[in-house]
């Protein structure tokens, strides 16, 4: 379970000053069920991603993860999260079993433990065949799994994906949106971002837009389809932020 | 802060680190072979150089001496000159390094020394300032014509019938009463600490970099912070392997340029080293190795500052060529003290106690004599350990800090 009461952040920068990257953003997303945040690049989607994995500290607001608050407990809140991006890479110079390995001993497991999960895992996976090898010369479908692998080694509540398909080929990319649904029917709390609009219509049980940094409209597909008279997810998506024109100043920004 | 965290970090850090081919570069091979190669190999080439440029002879030419045919025969017939015997433009050969150097001998130069008068003539050598070839002549010339005054002298003094001793009246001989390990310090002593102290901050240089700026540019820290674990715990174990980088690399450079200078001592002097308390005067400088151990002691909180401000500085860097552009320059801010603390005048006081590492450069250099001012190490450790506890804590602030850590 994910709850997100206004949660803001803002950001100093010396040449424009105070930059709200998050503005008041409220949103609650329930075991079993999918959270798509969509929006364009710049709109606030990592950042929001970020203050939920605990990587960046909000500047009022709160948000709380299983259960833990997010400024008051953050090793519980990671402790219960897997967080794929696609700035979480993996380390070259070690194997996909120690890379694996040495999350599950950063996650407090003993080695037995460790052993038998990534068996599992790599069973899943099929990862098998390359799990003695080194990172740095997979192709991007291992590495993907092995991040997986990494993610799941601690059988986290809690799953976010921050555009996990960007810049993946077509195979890899519907191998993590198959991955992302697997986790939802396992009963995991699961949110994904993305600004891809047929990945958030195929996957997504709920659907946030957001846009400069706040939550403009936020409800079911249908729900969503029914509010703003259209049925394509990108006409939605243009009316919901205001219109092309303001996408278009946004983007510049 | 928990250890148990703290040692997976660093035994990861530890592995990666051994499997990459930069960092075995600059804390292994480096220090192992680099040093012994320049060590054997540009003292090898000194000697040759040396050795036959003394061997070769020095050329010379003489200017005048018509009617000295004495003093110009002895000249032509020493083994260790070679007479051209067209002066020419003299000065020019000298600067065209042609020749090492020209003797003017005055005109009457040879009756005037059988003349009892005690008149005096001026010979003039004329060489090139600071040229090792030039100066070999100039010392064999002023060598023969020392000799030659001697003659002169003895044989004004037997024409009078006066004893030689009447313008000798004492000698002047010197005696070393410093023990060899001593001797070392004072000549060696000066040189070492500056040695561990660039080695120390080389060594800890690439890994710092690497750890921070190097994981930032790969995208594998946003993984790390992802993990339950503590940041502290994260930097400590970091800073642990950038700390056993500096350590392991002024280690292995102290032990080859051990074994380099024991090997090359034996290799130049045919194997004669002479044991310590031998001889004093002429032997090869020895270093007290207790005065190694206390070199040790106080270069470790100075390593642990110098892991930890690299640690913090190359971490504000988004990526490894920024962080080599931030922490290159700081060779020199550490250099600069270091080459100051080998300075004469320079000595041991409070307040240069207090002087980071110009303090580490002159304690060692007492201690590698032998001279231990307990006093002053204790105020040095202390402030190292001090300077070291703050860099550590720099550093575990910039690993909290959000604008360091996700600079955009």
């Amino acid at each position: 379970m994910i709850e997100a009461r206004h949660l803001t952040k803002t950001f100093r920068d010396k040449k424009r000053g105070a930059i709200v990257a998050v503005d008041d953003v409220s949103f609650t997303c329930r075991p079993g069920q999918i959270y798509g945040l969509l929006g364009a690049n710049g709109a606030g989607k990592t950042t929001t991603l970020r203050l939920l994995a605990t990587l960046l500290q909000p500047t009022s607001g709160s948000a709380t993860v299983s259960g833990h608050d997010v400024t008051a407990e953050p090793g519980k809140v990671r402790a219960n999260v897997g967080f794929l991006a696609a700035s979480t890479a993996l380390y070259g110079r070690l194997t996909a079993r120690e890379m694996v390995t040495y999350f599950g001993r950063l996650n407090g497991m003993d080695d037995d433990a460790i052993t038998r999960r990534l068996h599992q895992l790599a069973d899943e996976l099929d990862m098998h065949e390359f799990l003695d090898r080194r990172c740095e010369k997979f192709s991007t479908g291992m590495k993907q799994k092995t991040s997986i692998a990494r993610t799941l080694i601690h059988d986290p509540a809690v799953m976010i994906f921050d555009e996990p398909t960007l810049g993946l080929d077509v195979m890899t990319a519907r191998s993590i949106v198959r991955f992302v649904r697997d986790c939802r029917d396992r009963g995991k709390t699961v949110i994904y971002s993305t600004h891809v609009m047929s990945e958030v219509e195929k996957l997504c049980d709920l659907i946030g837009i957001i846009h400069g940094g706040r939550l403009v409209a936020e409800g079911t597909l249908a729900q969503l389809q029914q509010r703003f008279g259209e049925r394509d997810m990108e006409e939605i998506f243009v009316k919901a932020v205001g219109g092309e024109a303001a996408l278009a100043a946004a983007l510049k920004n | 802060m928990t250890w148990r965290y703290i040692l997976t970090v660093y035994l990861k850090e530890l592995k990666d680190s051994l499997r990459d081919r930069r960092t075995l570069i600059s804390m292994i091979v480096v220090p192992t072979l680099i040093i012994p190669v320049l060590m054997f190999g540009v003292g090898t080439i000194m000697t040759k150089v040396i050795k036959q440029a003394r061997e070769e002879g020095s050329s010379i030419v003489i200017v005048g001496g018509a009617d000295s045919p004495g003093v110009v025969g002895g000249l032509k017939a020493a083994k260790n000159f070679h007479v051209l015997a067209d002066p020419g433009d003299f000065k020019q050969l000298i600067s065209d390094k042609k020749i090492r150097a020209a003797v003017e001998i005055p005109p009457h130069f040879e009756a005037s020394l059988k003349e009892a008068d005690g008149s005096s003539a001026t010979v003039t050598i004329y060489h090139y300032e600071g040229e090792l070839k030039s100066s070999l002549g100039v010392n064999e010339l002023e060598k023969y014509f020392g000799e030659l005054r001697e003659k002169a002298v003895e044989a004004r003094l037997a024409g009078r019938g006066l004893p030689v001793g009447l313008v000798k009246p004492f000698e002047v001989k010197r005696q070393n009463v410093a023990p060899p390990e001593k001797v070392g310090g004072n000549v060696i002593g000066g040189f070492i600490p500056y040695i561990i102290i660039i080695l120390c901050f080389t060594g800890a240089m690439y890994p710092a970099m690497d750890l921070t700026a190097g994981e930032k540019e790969r995208g594998t820290m946003e993984t790390l912070l992802c993990s339950p674990v503590n940041r502290l715990n994260i930097v400590l174990g970091k800073f642990l392997m950038v700390l056993t980088a500096a350590i392991t690399t002024m280690v292995l450079s102290l032990l080859s340029m051990g074994l380099s200078a024991a090997l090359g001592i034996s290799f130049f002097a045919g194997s004669q080293v002479p044991a310590a308390g031998g001889s004093g005067g002429g032997a090869i400088p020895l270093i007290d190795p207790l005065g190694l151990v206390g070199v040790f002691a106080m270069v470790l909180p100075v390593a642990v500052f110098f892991a930890a401000l690299l640690l913090a500085i190359s971490l504000f860097a988004k990526s490894y060529k920024e962080a080599q552009s931030y922490v290159s320059p700081l060779i020199i801010v550490v250099i600069m003290p270091a080459v100051v603390g080998m300075l004469p005048g320079i000595e041991l006081t409070a307040k240069t106690s207090m002087v980071p590492i110009l303090s580490l450069s002159l304690v060692c250099k007492e201690m590698l004599s032998g001279v231990w001012h307990w006093n002053f190490i204790a105020l040095i450790f202390g402030s190292s350990c001090l300077y070291a506890a703050i860099a550590l804590a720099f550093a575990v602030r910039m690993f909290n800090r959000e604008d360091v850590m996700f600079r955009a």
